[in-house]
């Protein structure tokens, strides 16, 4: 990978020439601290590619999609904590919160 | 709910290096590796007392990504790269991760094989229909009349059986899955890793970029809603009338037996000689 890469203490730190994105990349990439019924499933954007498996197989229909396509937790407070989403997800970037 | 946090995930993933990864969107390839590691953290298996062997394919890049001992080698060959590993260290843990094509076809003689020595590998085939990264070629497992790059009119080929395979090769763990049923992928994978001898687990796989496109089979969802259709436990299969078993297929575990394991027949073969020609150690 091209580009600038930065080392620190929280992770490393990948900086593009040809863009303006910042890809970060922390030892536990996905936080999952604070309260669990506010935010009861964190979603990764570096990593998503809006395949839509997440949003179309939640039992309670916790999820909906941007109009371009990205996942966002639309009614956190129908979630049952199932981690269907977490388990087929094919790339890593969704997961539900510790309780 | 006991779980698997994606904390436990990312210790055993190469993802400061590797990730994202290059699978296309809505490949099930990433839920077989979130499968294969959920299996591998619940049996608290050191990380490196594990070596996984691909050959070549969409699904044989998944050593790429994952932090044991990995091995990507030869078109087919992965099964003859793991059988040496497992000799040369018979404690160690050995997965091998190979495709439809690259198991059936291309290594279909090392499989065969294997599966008669009854050697302790734990195969992960994921059958995905077609051959994926290299543009869309018909494999073994393309059904009947399917389109291809290389089938463009439709394929006249029969179509393989793997489990069925497998069981006439004489492998002593079967079992087959889909990628929409991860749960139970997991929970076959993990029974497959503890078992002692060859054990093939096959997941069927959707492959939306190629294999959907041109059989116009829908995006992602759409494969991963066939999948959940299709896929019938195989009590449940036999109970069906001869015209609904159309497009349908078993999952389960179809067979789960012991027999001698062949690296330990061999130590004992050497033990016996040494006895019999009085060589110390």
């Amino acid at each position: 990978m091209t580009g600038k890469v930065e080392k620190s203490k929280k992770g490393t730190i990948i900086k593009s020439e040809y863009s303006s994105v910042k890809m970060q990349v922390e030892d536990s990439v996905i936080k999952t601290e604070g309260d669990y019924k506010k935010t009861p499933v964190y979603i990764y954007y570096d990593w998503c590619v809006n395949c839509g498996i997440c949003v179309a197989f939640c039992p309670t229909g916790v999820l909906a999609r941007k109009p371009d396509g990205s996942p966002y937790v639309k009614y956190p407070e129908k979630c049952i904590h199932c981690e269907t989403c977490d388990r087929l997800c094919p790339n890593f970037a969704i997961t539900g919160a510790k309780r | 709910m006991s779980s698997i946090s994606q904390k436990t995930i990312h210790h055993y993933l190469r993802h400061k290096k590797k990730f994202p990864h290059v699978w296309c969107p809505g490949c099930s390839n990433g839920i077989v590796l979130g499968a294969v590691i959920r299996a591998i953290a619940e049996l608290k298996y050191d990380k490196d007392n594990i070596a996984m062997v691909s050959g070549i394919g969409c699904s044989s890049r998944m050593p790429v990504y994952v932090d044991f001992n990995t091995l990507h080698t030869l078109h087919g060959r992965a099964i003859a790269y793991a059988t040496g590993i497992k000799f040369y260290k018979p404690e160690m843990k050995v997965i091998v991760v190979t495709g439809d094509g690259d198991a059936t076809a291309i290594g279909g003689n090392h499989f065969i094989h294997a599966a008669r020595r009854n050697i302790d590998l734990t195969v992960i085939l994921i059958n995905n229909n077609i051959y994926g990264m290299t543009g869309g070629q018909y494999s073994p497992t393309t059904a009947l009349g399917d389109r291809s790059t290389t089938t463009p009119y439709g394929n006249i080929d029969p179509v393989f059986d793997i489990c069925e395979l497998a069981m006439g090769s004489g492998a002593t763990f079967v079992a087959r899955t889909t990628a929409y049923h991860a749960l139970e992928a997991q929970a076959f994978i993990k029974r497959a890793l503890e078992h002692k001898g060859f054990s093939l687990v096959e997941i069927m796989s959707a492959c939306p970029v190629i294999y959907g496109r041109l059989n116009h089979k829908g995006d992602a969802v759409e494969m991963m809603k066939q999948m959940k259709e299709n896929a019938v436990p195989i009590a449940a299969y036999e109970k069906l009338i001869e015209e609904e078993k159309k497009n349908k297929y078993r999952r389960g575990i179809f067979r789960q037996i012991e027999s001698p394991e062949y690296t330990e027949q061999y130590q004992n073969l050497i033990y016996s000689l040494q006895e019999k020609q009085g060589v110390q150690e």
